[in-house]
Formats: C-alpha cells, sequence, structure tokens
C-alpha cells in the first residue's frame, strides 16, 4: 500500500511539473488522494484482514480503553504510561464526577516491556515454557483514552455533585459529542481493553453493545473488572457475563494485578 | 399520564433498512412511547442508534434507555441471531435488573 501511494505521488507530482499547476492546487489533490487512500483502507474484506493479521503485522498497536463513565478509564491509561513512560506523565484527569473525559485522547510509543520487568525479578518461580515466552513479551502500542459510553446524559446529574446549571448543561452538550467521538475511534482502533465496574451488574446494554461490535469486527477484547479493591467488588459476575471473553480482575488505582493485564495485552494484541 | 408501548413485528423490522428502523425507533421514543422490537437490532445498530440519541439528546430529552439479549450465534458461530430490543425514553423507563435471560425494567410516568 505504502509503495502504491508513493507511486501514485511522485506521478501526480510529475504531472503537476509538466502542466504548470499551482502549488496549492497540488497539496488539494495530494490532500484529497490521501484521504481517499485512507478510506479505502478501511473498507477491508474478511480475507484482506485474515491476510494482514498473518502476514503483515503492525508495528504499532492502537489500543482503545473503553467503558461506562466513571469506570476508571482515566486512571487506567494514567497508570499504563507511569508504569512504561514517566512517572509524571497524565493523560487525564479522573475525579468522581461522570463523563470528565469528554475528548479521545491519544499517547503513542508506549512500549510495554514485559521482558525488562522479568530481569528485574530477581526470584523467579519456575514456570514453563509458554509462561516464560508470555512474560518476555513485547508490544508497541498508542493507547486512545475514550469518553465513557452511554444511552443518555441528563444535566441534573452533573447538578447533584455540585455543578451550576450552566456548567451541568455545557458538560452534557461536551459528553454527547464525547460519546458520538468515542464511537467513531471504533474505526481506526485494533484492539480494545474494555473497562467495566467490578462493583456494578455488567449486563449493561453499553456493554454488550461494546463487545456485541468487536466480535462483529474481529478486534480483539481484553475485559478489565477494574475495582476490585473493593469490598463489594465481584469480578466473578464480569467472568460468568463474558466467558467468551478473557476477564482480568485488577485495580488501575491501586495498581493490582497490573502484571497480567499487560501480558494478556502483550498476547492479544501483538 | 399513560404511555404508549408499540410492539414490532419481526417481519416489519425486516423490511425496513438500518437507517429505517433507527429513525422509527428514535422518533417513537422521543414522542414518549417504549418501542419494543421482536427480533431484535444488531449490535451495529445499537450502537448508531446510540450515536444518532446523542445527536439529539436536549434538556428536554436525555436520551434513551436500551435494553437487549446479546445475538445468539448459529451454526459454526457464522450466523447472528439477533433477539428482542427494548428502547424506551430515558425519562420514563428505568432498567432495574438484567441477566443473561430475564430483563426487569420500571416503566414510571412522570
Amino acid at each position: 500500500m505504502g509503495l502504491k501511494k508513493d507511486k501514485a505521488i511522485a506521478i501526480l507530482t510529475w504531472l503537476c511539473r509538466i502542466s504548470n499547476l499551482p502549488q496549492k492546487k497540488f497539496f488539494y489533490i495530494k490532500r484529497r488522494m490521501e484521504k481517499e487512500m485512507k478510506s479505502k483502507r478501511r473498507r477491508k474484506g474478511i480475507l484482506s484482514r485474515l491476510i494482514d493479521a498473518l502476514f503483515f503485522r503492525k508495528k504499532t498497536a492502537k489500543i482503545g480503553i473503553y467503558g461506562p463513565p466513571n469506570a476508571g478509564k482515566t486512571t487506567l491509561a494514567n497508570r499504563i504510561i507511569h508504569t512504561f513512560v514517566d512517572e509524571n506523565e497524565d493523560i487525564g484527569v479522573s475525579t468522581e464526577i461522570p463523563h470528565e473525559t469528554r475528548r479521545a485522547v491519544r499517547r503513542g510509543g508506549i512500549i510495554i516491556d514485559l521482558k525488562s520487568k522479568s530481569v528485574q525479578n530477581q526470584n523467579p518461580t519456575p514456570h514453563s515454557k509458554t509462561e516464560e515466552r508470555k512474560s518476555k513479551a513485547k508490544l508497541k502500542l498508542d493507547v486512545v483514552d475514550t469518553p465513557g459510553l452511554a444511552t443518555k446524559i441528563d444535566f441534573h446529574e452533573f447538578m447533584a455533585y455540585g455543578l451550576e446549571e450552566e456548567e451541568a448543561k455545557k458538560r452534557a452538550k461536551e459528553a454527547t459529542e464525547g460519546v458520538i467521538e468515542a464511537i467513531k475511534w471504533l474505526d481506526d482502533i485494533d484492539g480494545i481493553v474494555l473497562l467495566m465496574d467490578a462493583t456494578k451488574d455488567p449486563y449493561t446494554q453499553t456493554n454488550i453493545v461494546i463487545v456485541g461490535n468487536m466480535e462483529a469486527r474481529g478486534t480483539p477484547v481484553i475485559i478489565a473488572a477494574n475495582k476490585v479493591d473493593l469490598a463489594d467488588a465481584a469480578p466473578q459476575r464480569i467472568i460468568n457475563a463474558f466467558p467468551q471473553h478473557p476477564v482480568i480482575p485488577i485495580s488501575a488505582l491501586k495498581g493490582e494485578n497490573m502484571e497480567e493485564l499487560y501480558e494478556e495485552m502483550a498476547r492479544r494484541f501483538r | 399520564m399513560e404511555i404508549k408501548m408499540d410492539m414490532i413485528s419481526e417481519d416489519k423490522i425486516n423490511s425496513m433498512s438500518s437507517m429505517e428502523k433507527l429513525r422509527f425507533v428514535l422518533d417513537g421514543v422521543k414522542s414518549g412511547n417504549i418501542v419494543v422490537l421482536e427480533g431484535g437490532l444488531t449490535p451495529e445498530e445499537q450502537m448508531k442508534l446510540i450515536e444518532l440519541t446523542m445527536t439529539e439528546v436536549n434538556e428536554d430529552f436525555p436520551g434513551i434507555e436500551m435494553s437487549g439479549y446479546p445475538t445468539k450465534r448459529g451454526f459454526l458461530n457464522l450466523r447472528r441471531k439477533t433477539r428482542l430490543t427494548v428502547v424506551g425514553p430515558a425519562k420514563v423507563m428505568r432498567t432495574i435488573k438484567k441477566e443473561k435471560d430475564l430483563i426487569s425494567a420500571m416503566i414510571s410516568a412522570i
């Protein structure tokens, strides 16, 4: 694809030169052509996707963190960045007010290097070859922290958290745009970490819709049952609800069981 | 206050295109009705419905409440069979309990 694009642009440049086309017009045509090629790439069939998956693995996987509002998506994204990039860098702010993240934020160039982690372990426990291979997995990824998916956004809910009416209405408007943005991002990602609150009922329609869509697209899904540090957490309910997908119980806030999630990410999203 | 409930047969749903279905459901819900779809919506259609709903959310219409069963897999996991979907205005309908094969919803008039 890259070679075809380069050839097409070279031909276009040559045609523009011999026809004395203005530079502005040239860049306009080039942009249109690139856009067209990008949209064509999205319409790949099952066979093309299978061949790509088998022979042309992407160097960088774009991973979306999805889930309902207040599930801990930004906390997880921050935890990943603190662990593998910079302890002082935050992708976003997390608060108790729902829809705190109202714009999707992408952080590129994160390398999940479990090999270095296993080297740090001075007293390794005896394990099988498969486990050893898993623990040495390396994955380069872009993390996309998305706004929470919801079917309703009522500004009155924000007022219950002490926001003024005008501010609550503004937040509701931005939150609706955020939901649309999160849905649009689904077209551009290679895998998702679906975050669910382990203290709540997992059979919500948004969870079912996300899982159903990913299954239809053939995109790998890892379910993270978050907030297991809380007393009323029941990750087993999530495991029972979605037995067809790997469910990893974690606490993004306290950093509990994160190694298992990283291993699963490195295995599934490579 | 009375609440109207529209129960739509699978045949009627199948005769409509995806966008027609969504428009039909959302128009019904915005009028204050509960729409029950035999055969249900596919996960893709449900995602589109959420997207469409978000473009129409305002102070009077905070959104929808939607409930449905996950799709059933057919022979060799190739064919997906959608099942019942219930959609209602978020102001009126509230899902209380949802399990694999049971949906409990509360419908309250304002």
